[in-house]
């Protein structure tokens, strides 16, 4: 088998199968009464920390790209990138038809009044359009190039996301430092390489 | 539901929510994930969790008038109220409490009792609890995270303790403070919030008939994570107030320095009284998720208590002080 013949008929599924794995989990939980005493407040939660999650993995595959030198890793960026987006909108269906049960008038001032709701929406809109901008006619039509630039807007995102759960729990609590510090972790990887970019770039320059 | 006695004290739980509809709910939980449908209009209700075997039960427990009855709420299952808590020396998790206060000793327990006061001196929790007769009374419990319960809780009138302990003309305010010992509670190992645990109440508040210091619930001695082995429980303010697990009582002069007040004053008064209309910055506090409902009920201003406490406050911009 060639290498993308592995990657399309077996690695893809198998990577698909994996990403519906949290839904999978929350039927266990729910068949075994895992789900607390607040099972609205928990799904809630449980969706918005697996949409983050995937944002993480997503801009996972980057630096493991440069640390494996598998090119192959690649080709999962977007699926992960769409699963980031597809929990997202479970966690935000689940604010709004099971949380609020559809009180438009109480999610308007949420989303208007609560900081940490807002920023929550900065970063559902960015992967929103990220999203749509993932299939292969949008990526031709807009461009590589802009393509590129405009998806760097995930790390705005991952950002506004850590941001969203650290501002929504009460104390300072282990968790959200937690994902914001592999955030962290992963953009300082890309900063590292951008300098050492610019630096080989300056040095061309001189001589 | 009124206790009598410990043999009439003897509810289970299954009583109290009927095991027909118990099941109809768990069934209704097992269709909802099977089917991927996370809700219905309705009551979401917890399934049952393994019950890890209940406390003692607490003798010659007094029937008073915070009956459920006279409350006409249906009170929380025990499964929900000892498995479901906000208790962070134990964890920030609301399922952490139960996990991790399985182990926790609450006997023998001490509590100080010092300050502007005639009696101060070490009290072991049999000599403080020993003169007072112990009475049920069913409250409704507010969390500020906007979610609620309704407890049957044991215990005995703040105010007949305070009488007792003899507060000096000076003492304005009632000091608490919860065990410190990050060894016993794995939470504190961790700077979540300054530790120890403070609460506080005015001279005030703390007689007020209301306010209780609660040695248990459901008839039994309390569990460790609800806060054994004896908590105070205000009503009509939100549950961070209503501190757990006390060794010490201190009557001060000033304002003492509470700890969610202490980690973002902006958020959390001195006060805390339940206040539909005054927000917490990050969420609204007009409604509340009952535990075991599906639809968020209106919260009611002091928590449905405003009859027995506002008189505490007039004059006063509860707006200001919040
Ligand atoms: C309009 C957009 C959004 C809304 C209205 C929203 C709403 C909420 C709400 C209400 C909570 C608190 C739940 C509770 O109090 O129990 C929450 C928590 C959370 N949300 Fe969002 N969210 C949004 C977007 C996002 C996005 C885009 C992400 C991730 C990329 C995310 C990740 C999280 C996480 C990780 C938590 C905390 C979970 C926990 O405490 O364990 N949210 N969100």
């Amino acid at each position: 088998m060639t290498q993308d013949k592995l990657i399309r008929r077996v690695l893809k599924p198998v990577v698909w199968v994996l990403c519906l794995g949290p839904l999978g989990g929350l039927a266990w939980l729910a068949y075994s009464g895992g789900l607390t005493a607040n099972p609205i407040e928990f799904l809630n939660r449980y969706l918005g920390e697996w949409a983050l999650k995937f944002v993480i993995f997503a801009l996972a595959i980057t630096p493991l790209r440069g640390l494996t030198g598998w090119a192959g890793l690649t080709r999962f960026r977007r699926l992960l990138g769409l699963f980031a987006f597809f929990y997202v909108v479970l966690h935000l269906s689940s604010y709004v038809g099971l949380d609020q049960y559809f009180d438009w008038n109480a999610i308007w001032l949420d989303i208007t009044k609560r900081t940490y709701i807002t920023v929550g929406m900065v970063a559902a809109v960015i992967l929103l359009a990220l999203a749509v901008t993932s299939t292969k006619g949008m990526i031709k039509r807009i461009g590589g190039k802009n393509w590129n630039r405009l998806h760097k807007l995930v790390y705005l995102a991952a950002a506004a996301g850590c941001l969203h759960f650290f501002m929504m729990r009460k104390g300072v609590q282990l968790e959200p430092l937690m994902y914001g510090g592999a955030v962290l972790l992963l953009l300082g990887y890309r900063l590292v390489g951008y300098l050492k970019k610019r630096r080989r770039k300056s040095r061309l320059a001189v001589a | 539901m009124l206790i009598k006695s410990a043999n009439a004290s003897d509810v289970k739980s299954s009583e109290i929510t009927p095991k027909s509809l118990f099941d109809a709910r768990r069934q209704f939980l097992r269709t909802a994930a099977i089917a991927g449908v996370g809700f219905a209009a309705g009551s979401i209700a917890p399934p049952a969790f393994a019950r890890t075997g209940r406390g003692k039960k607490l003798a010659g427990v007094q029937p008073t008038k915070w009956t459920q009855d006279s409350l006409g709420e249906d009170l929380t299952d025990y499964e929900s109220i000892t498995s479901y808590n906000n208790f962070y020396e134990f964890g920030t998790g609301k399922q952490d409490p139960a996990l991790y206060a399985k182990d926790f000793q609450p006997k023998p327990w001490s509590v100080v009792v010092d300050g502007e006061v005639d009696n101060p001196g070490t009290y072991s929790y049999e000599d403080l609890i020993k003169p007072h007769k112990l009475e049920e009374r069913v409250y409704r419990f507010r969390c500020v995270e906007a979610w609620s319960m309704v407890i049957p809780w044991v215990g005995l009138p703040l105010a007949d303790l305070v009488k007792r302990l003899g507060p000096k003309n000076d003492a304005k305010y009632v000091a608490f403070e919860t065990l410190n010992d990050p060894e016993r509670m794995s939470g504190q190992r961790r700077q979540v919030l300054e530790w120890p645990y403070r609460e506080g109440l005015r001279m005030d508040e703390a007689m007020n008939p209301l306010t209780l210091m609660a040695v248990g619930l459901y008839g039994e001695e309390l569990p460790s994570q609800n806060g054994a082995p004896i908590r105070l429980v205000v009503p009509w303010k939100y549950g961070f107030k209503s501190i757990k697990s006390i060794v010490r009582i201190s009557f001060t002069k000033d304002q003492p320095p509470t700890s969610w007040n202490m980690a973002g004053a902006r958020e959390y008064g001195f006060y805390s009284n339940v206040n539909p209309g005054k927000n917490h910055p990050r969420w609204s506090q007009a409604k509340e998720r009952r535990i075991g409902e599906f639809l968020k009920r209106p919260t009611l201003s002091f928590n449905g208590y405003e009859e027995d406490v506002a008189a505490l406050y007039t004059g006063m911009d509860l707006n200001k002080f919040y």
